[in-house]
């Protein structure tokens, strides 16, 4: 547990919790950015480097830019009359509370049981596309069309009305 | 915290839990989504955490299924945010409790 450690999660719980709670989509969309920073800053401080970038190009690269665009294209940037949280975000709270308590209870009660190797393990990229192109290559494929389809079925599905009767 | 993994772990479960009451307590459809991305998130911590303190990090295990579960996120939320655009087309809003109707 180190202090730099401690600065990543605040940066990254921080981000977060404004996500949520923000107002104004933009701002929302500009805290999950910093979310996601610091989620790719602990992968680095996980000594997962190929992950941490990844986690980079495709979260704030894409994912990040995606969200502004669809505010943008909705008008989300209008605040609603009624209110940003829905009538029953009590019951929503009581909800996540419920599973972080949960789930925290049981990572404590079981302390004792996690592994805790300290060796930094020495992969290198390479050996993450050798294993790519050799044991996970049928996943790699299924990953591939999965893309595809997906990138085809989000156009069909966004293309206006018209165009498509046409 | 005794150990570094419960830290992750912890970190991890916190962020689930934001992520799970924005999806649940936000009205915008836009909004629901960036819970869940975050709550995807939140796994990847926990599949990176584990591989890095688990036995056997040279195995990869761990490290590719968060890869793997990194594209099928950026996937969803290409369709999510597809899906969001074309309900704002139709129905000129993305408020989840306006849009109530199976038929247009």
């Amino acid at each position: 547990m180190t202090p730099i450690f401690y600065l990543l999660a605040a940066v990254t719980l921080a981000g977060g919790l404004a996500a949520v709670l923000l107002k104004h989509l933009v701002h929302c969309a500009l805290a999950v950015t910093v979310a996601f920073a610091g989620l790719a800053l602990l992968f680095l401080q996980l000594d997962a480097q190929f992950a941490g970038f990844a986690q980079i190009l495709v979260y704030i690269g894409a994912v990040a830019i995606l969200i502004v665009f669809a505010i943008l294209l909705t008008r989300g940037s209008d605040l609603p009359k009624g209110g940003v949280f829905s009538k029953t975000w009590f019951l929503g709270l009581i909800i996540a509370a419920g599973v972080f308590a949960m789930i925290g209870w049981a990572v404590l009660a079981s302390v004792s049981a996690i592994p805790q190797q300290n060796a930094v393990p020495s992969v290198s990229v390479y050996d993450i596309g050798s294993a790519l192109v050799g044991r996970y290559v049928l996943p790699l494929e299924i990953l591939a069309l999965l893309l595809t389809a997906a990138t085809i079925g989000a156009v069909i599905v966004a293309m206006h009305e018209k165009a498509r009767s046409r | 915290m005794t150990t570094p993994l419960a830290g992750y772990l912890v970190v991890a479960a916190l962020l689930f839990a934001i992520g799970l009451g924005g999806a649940l307590v936000r009205r915008n459809a836009i909004l629901v989504l960036i819970g869940i991305e975050l709550m995807l998130n939140a796994a990847n911590l926990n599949l990176i955490a584990f591989w890095r303190y688990g036995p056997h990090p040279e195995a990869l295990t761990g490290m590719m299924f968060a890869i793997f579960s990194i594209a099928v996120a950026a996937a969803e939320a290409a369709v999510g945010l597809g899906l969001v655009i074309a309900i704002y087309r139709h129905t000129n809003t993305t408020e989840l409790d306006k849009i109530d109707r199976m038929k247009g």
